[in-house]
């Protein structure tokens, strides 16, 4: 079995990021906002697999699933207040709901 | 005994709203009624020879060293007397000036004269300190509540200059305080113990420089002054008496009790900046004085002229002219707050406070015209009044310190002279101006005028019950170096005191 | 002599006080009643006060009533001193001060402020009497500048017309400025002798300060106050000016009494002033320079009273030429002379003034000899005795001053100067008796027989007459000054006896031939200058007045709160501009912290 080199595997978590990073940046529905934020979360993810792979280590897999977990419940909990947000604004575009600043 | 002196005033506070509840006019009674208390536990004390007439020692936190360590002596005795004696006057002025909250107020007002007595009682530096933000507080509250249209802008000032000023001091005594335990090994907040510390002259002068610059702000000195003015002419006629009569003569008291006794060869060092700051104070608050339109304000400005001479005279540091600084004190006490209390009655019956309104009251109100000249000759210092004594003295000793800057202090006789007369010209004389009807003095307002009045030409004429009392207090600011360090005293220091005997 | 003296100025005090506290309640003749009876007592008390003086050959009295305070380092009494000066002062000052008020009483009947004025009056009878009594500096400077106040309260006595009050607060400002130097000569007698008793301290000095600089810096700082006092250059623009109080006042306080306070406090420290004859002879040039200059300005004044004025400032200046000069009993002398004809001058130039409904323009004046025969009578004794025609009590003051300076020091420019103004003076005498009662009448004037206004004026006009005939206790009093070597010769003697009547020749020729010249004169510059007092005024308006009013104003609102101002603005603009930042957006939330995630990692990197 030929390695994948390490640098492969940080380029393409870099690149999921990047991906998520834009999305959040230039998406104005919340719902994308949300699942960009997902992507990245994946991304540091892919690097902590990698990094466990890397120094045949456990605990990369086990940050895994934790980030997994509380991926989970971020959404869960996001798309709870974006629905909420939906029923108050009938808008789910961020910058409409700037006046939610304190 | 010392601490009924306190609690009087903080009972009676805490009672107010039950006062208000029994009758009407009740917190005002109930008000009076703790002053008064006050008097008679004041009235019997005397002095029995040693340094301290009274003194109370508890301790409170020793781990920090930090005791409830209060002393009466002659300086505090009288002070304790303008204190109670302008209380009562504030609150006989604010009978019909008053009427929203009038409970509060009360409990405001004795709150601060219970900060008050505190800091001219406090022999610890912290308590010093407690009871010095004390007072600040319920005066804030007075300006910020009862106070005319500007009162949220004054008060603020206020509240910022002497907060950050104290500021200065609390750094000034926790430095002392851990120098105390540099050199003992143990924390101490007492005066006493603080006494005995032999400091560096450099630290000396760091720390002589935050407690100077809290009582300079609060006394107020120029160019700290600026806070005075507003606050003056924002607050209800009671706040500018309590500020100008009391507020402004802790800062004295501090210099006086603290300053120069803890750091004498700083403050000897430092004098001639600050005697040159007075006389600065003098020139330029009479200056300002000159300008004004709005009568309160123009008295607010006299006082920084008045202010200045105390200043002068704290750092000429001889007996005659520590003598006349305390002095002045009471007489700046008394002329200022009945030209506040006459400008709030004109406010009264007028409302407003402008000179190019007024005019001609002489015609209108002979009887309050009358006292307002007497006041405004106090204020200028004609002789037979209780400022002149002082400022004679202050001047005479700041002049065996520097001839020079005492010929420029003494030109602010010269103002005075400007701005008393331009007030007498443009409030008194002339065309009558405001409106016919309105009624001349009360038999209330008759009484506290007269009674200040009476004690500005007593005082005036027989000076010596005040310059006795504060003798005795004012040789040990001069003396502290010699009784509590072994050092050899610097000769300068040794000639000071000599000339000034 | 005893304690009792203090009675003298304590019982006018206490009258004033009534008449303060009761004023009101009291009709005209309660309160006439309380302020003359208490200046009668304490002319009786004075008049015995005098005669026992005399009667124990002149030894001087001096004790210490109460003590004002003692503070550490200088002990004030309430001391007084008595000797021949004193009794001097105290005689005329209770004398034409009783008069006064005995006119006043006639002259101010009708005025809503009658009691208010003898309040007043009282007061500075009061003041007084304790600046001349006082043997203490401290006490005596209480009563010097108890007078000014009574002057500034007097001369805003009619207080409702805005002028008056200007002229009061300019009175008693520039005052002021004297007295300040008075109390940093003071401060200096304290700092070098521990002392403010009048007679120790001089007697100190004179034992200490035989040579030393002292006793030139107080010599010049009390003369700083007596020249503020009594209206001398460069002090002396408030005295004209000060002529707008009732006539009353300005016959007792800036004509008898008040304004003579400085030369009596120059008598009074002679020892000291002698130690230092740069500033004794200061003093001269001054009293030579004011008493031309003030002339000269009489000379064409339009105002009766401000030409009274202007001769009371030049006849103050002979005092000051005389004790310059070494001449200090003529001084005192003259300053009793003077306080009679001039205290006469102006009652019966108040007079006229009532009569003429108060018109005091003397271009509208004339012809008065006819209705008004008896002010006539008096005006007529008054000039005569200040333009020093022979057997007058002016003359033999004057003459004593002019021989007594010759004789002390030859003919300085001030000796010529005090010549020329004897000449100048009979000149403006002259002028102001022809433009009152000579010519024709314009004007309808109420008849002056008001008898109580009547025979204090009569009284005067013998004290005019005859007063130098009063003999002076003053022997003790002054150090004789050894004369000297200056022979008065009959040339010196002629002179001075001359001088009067070349002034009355010149002023005669002018009037009956000499239309053209003084048309052309009146209309000239220099009549202008002469007018406005050689322009003082304006000088001080534009060195002082000016730029302190101009500073005061742009000042107002304090230029020092600038500072504290911009504290509280820049932290309100920080608040501002980083409350801005925090605009609800959460992309820009996230696209500031990319932003600074890269800010990072460029740093760090």
């Amino acid at each position: 079995m030929t390695e994948i080199p390490v640098e492969h595997g940080l380029l393409f978590a870099a690149a999921l990021f990047c991906i998520g990073l834009v999305g959040v940046l230039v998406r104005r529905n919340l719902v994308f906002m949300l699942m960009s934020l997902e992507l990245m979360l994946n991304a540091t993810a892919f690097v902590f697999v990698l990094g466990g792979a890397l120094h045949g280590n456990a605990d990369g897999q086990v940050m895994f699933v934790m980030i997994l977990t509380l991926a989970a419940a971020e959404v869960a909990v996001g798309l709870a207040l974006v629905v909420h947000l939906y029923h108050r604004h009938r808008s789910l575009d961020a910058d409409r709901l700037d006046v939610m600043k304190g | 005994m010392l601490i009924w002196l306190l609690l009087v005033p903080v009972l009676a506070a805490v009672l107010m709203p039950v006062a208000e509840g029994w009758r009407r006019d009740g917190s005002r009674w109930l008000s009076l009624v703790a002053l008064g208390l006050q008097a008679l536990l004041l009235l019997p004390l005397g002095s029995d020879g040693g340094t301290w007439w009274l003194e109370s020692r508890t301790d409170w936190l020793p781990l920090l060293g930090i005791g409830w360590h209060l002393g009466l002596d002659g300086l505090s005795y009288l002070l304790l007397w303008l204190t109670v004696a302008l209380g009562i006057v504030s609150v006989l002025i604010s009978w019909r000036e008053i009427r929203q909250r009038v409970a509060f107020f009360h409990c405001n007002l004795l709150l601060s004269v219970a900060g008050i007595v505190g800091v001219f009682l406090a022999l610890d530096l912290f308590l010093f300190f407690v009871f010095w933000e004390l007072m600040l507080i319920p005066m804030v509250l007075l300006i910020a509540i009862w106070g005319h249209d500007n009162r949220h802008y004054a008060a603020t000032k206020f509240f910022i200059f002497t907060q950050a000023s104290s500021l200065l001091m609390l750094i000034a005594i926790l430095g002392l305080a851990f120098a105390h335990r540099a050199q003992t090994g143990v924390i101490s907040f007492d005066r006493d113990d603080l006494l005995q510390l032999q400091l560096s002259p450099v630290l000396a002068h760091w720390l002589m420089l935050g407690f100077f610059v809290a009582f300079a702000v609060k006394l107020p000195m120029v160019p700290l002054h600026t806070w005075l003015p507003d606050a003056h002419t924002e607050a209800p006629t009671a706040g500018s008496v309590m500020l100008a009569a009391i507020l402004l003569k802790t800062g004295a008291y501090g210099l006086l009790r603290f300053s120069l006794p803890l750091f004498p060869e700083a403050s000897a060092a430092f004098a001639p900046v600050a005697m040159t700051l007075g006389v600065l104070g003098i020139l330029y608050g009479a200056k300002l004085a000159f300008a004004q339109h709005d009568m309160k304000r123009l008295v607010a400005y006299t006082s920084v002229s008045h202010m200045g001479f105390v200043l002068l005279g704290i750092y000429a540091l001889n007996g005659m002219a520590l003598q006349g600084a305390v002095m002045q004190m009471l007489a700046h006490g008394f002329s200022t707050a009945a030209l506040f209390i006459v400008v709030g009655m004109l406010y009264e019956r007028w409302h407003t406070r402008d000179l190019r309104q007024l005019g001609g009251l002489w015609t209108r109100l002979p009887r309050l015209s009358g006292f307002t000249m007497l006041f405004a000759l106090a204020s200028l210092g004609l002789p037979g009044l209780a400022n002149f004594v002082a400022e004679f003295l202050i001047l005479a000793g700041a002049f065996q310190r520097t001839w020079p800057l005492t010929a420029v202090a003494a030109l602010g006789l010269v103002g005075a002279a400007l701005y008393s007369l331009l007030l007498v010209q443009r409030s008194l004389w002339g065309a009558a101006k405001p409106a016919a009807g309105a009624p001349d003095c009360s038999r209330r307002e008759w009484l506290v005028l007269g009674a200040l009045a009476l004690a500005l030409v007593w005082f005036g004429l027989h000076p010596q019950p005040v310059l006795e009392l504060v003798r005795e207090p004012l040789l040990r600011v001069l003396d502290a170096p010699l009784a509590h360090s072994g050092v050899e005293l610097s000769s300068s220091w040794l000639s000071l005191r000599g000339r000034g005997l | 002599m005893g304690a009792w003296l203090a009675w003298i100025p304590l019982l006018p005090l206490l009258s004033s006080l009534t008449l303060l506290l009761l004023g009101r309640r009291l009709d005209e003749r309660g309160a006439a009643l309380f302020g003359v009876g208490s200046v009668a007592l304490a002319a009786l008390l004075s008049l015995v006060a005098i005669l026992l003086f005399v009667v124990s050959d002149g030894t001087a009295w001096g004790g210490q009533a109460l003590s004002w305070f003692s503070a550490l380092g200088l002990e004030v009494g309430f001391s007084l001193y008595f000797d021949g000066l004193t009794a001097v002062m105290v005689g005329v000052i209770t004398g034409v001060g009783l008069l006064i008020h005995l006119y006043s009483v006639a002259y101010m009947s009708g005025d809503d402020g009658f009691a208010r004025f003898f309040a007043y009056l009282n007061l500075f009878v009061a003041m007084m009497l304790i600046l001349v009594l006082a043997g203490d500096f401290l006490l005596l400077y209480l009563g010097w500048e108890g007078v000014g106040l009574c002057s500034f309260l007097l001369i805003g006595f009619w207080y409702r017309v805005p002028e008056n009050g200007y002229a009061a607060r300019k009175a008693f400002v520039v005052t002021r400025v004297g007295d300040v130097a008075l109390a940093l000569g003071l401060l200096i007698l304290v700092q070098q002798f521990g002392t403010l008793l009048i007679q120790d301290s001089v007697g100190q000095a004179q034992l200490l300060w035989a040579d030393s600089d002292w006793p030139f810096w107080v010599a010049l700082l009390l003369l700083g106050g007596a020249v503020g006092k009594s209206a001398q250059l460069p002090l002396q623009t408030w005295l004209p000016d000060a002529m707008a109080g009732p006539t009353p006042v300005s016959a007792l306080i800036h004509a008898a009494t008040m304004v003579t306070a400085g030369v009596y406090l120059i008598a009074r420290t002679q020892g000291i002033f002698l130690l230092a004859p740069d500033v004794l002879q200061l003093v001269q040039l001054v009293g030579g320079l004011t008493l031309f200059l003030a002339a000269c300005s009489a000379l064409v004044q339009q105002d009766l009273k401000r030409i009274l004025a202007y001769s009371t400032i030049s006849q103050i200046g002979y005092m000051f030429f005389a004790l310059g000069a070494g001449a200090f009993s003529a001084a005192v002398f003259h300053l009793m002379t003077h306080a009679f004809f001039k205290a006469l001058l102006f009652l019966a130039a108040g007079q006229v003034i009532l009569s003429l409904h108060h018109e005091q323009d003397i271009r509208r004046m004339g012809g008065l000899l006819r209705p008004m025969p008896f002010s006539a009578l008096c005006f007529a004794i008054g000039c005569a005795a200040l333009a020093a025609l022979p057997f007058t009590s002016g003359f033999y003051s004057k003459d004593a001053i002019l021989l007594q300076a010759y004789a002390h020091g030859g003919a300085g420019i001030a000796w010529w100067l005090a010549l020329a103004g004897a000449g100048v003076t009979a000149l403006y005498s002259l002028r102001l008796f022809v433009r009152l009662f000579l010519g024709e009448c314009h004007t309808a004037p109420t008849p002056d027989n008001r008898w109580p206004m009547r025979w204090p004026l009569a009284l005067l006009c013998l004290l005019a007459l005859f007063g130098a005939l009063i003999p002076q206790p003053l022997s003790d009093v002054f150090v004789s000054v050894p004369a000297g070597e200056q022979h008065v010769s009959w040339a010196v003697h002629l002179a001075v006896l001359l001088m009067p009547w070349l002034g009355l020749a010149l002023g005669l020729w002018l009037l009956l031939r000499g239309e053209d010249l003084r048309r052309r004169f009146a209309g000239g510059i220099l009549a202008r200058v002469w007018r406005t007092g050689w322009g003082f005024d304006a000088l001080y308006n534009a060195l002082l007045v000016q730029p302190l009013s101009l500073l005061a104003r742009l000042n107002r609102r304090d230029l020092l709160d600038l500072p504290v101002g911009f504290l509280a603005w820049l932290s309100r603009t920080c608040h501002q501009g980083l409350s801005r930042l925090q605009n609800g957006r959460l992309r820009q939330y996230v696209a500031g912290i990319v932003w600074g995630a890269l800010l990072v990692l460029a740093v760090v990197l």
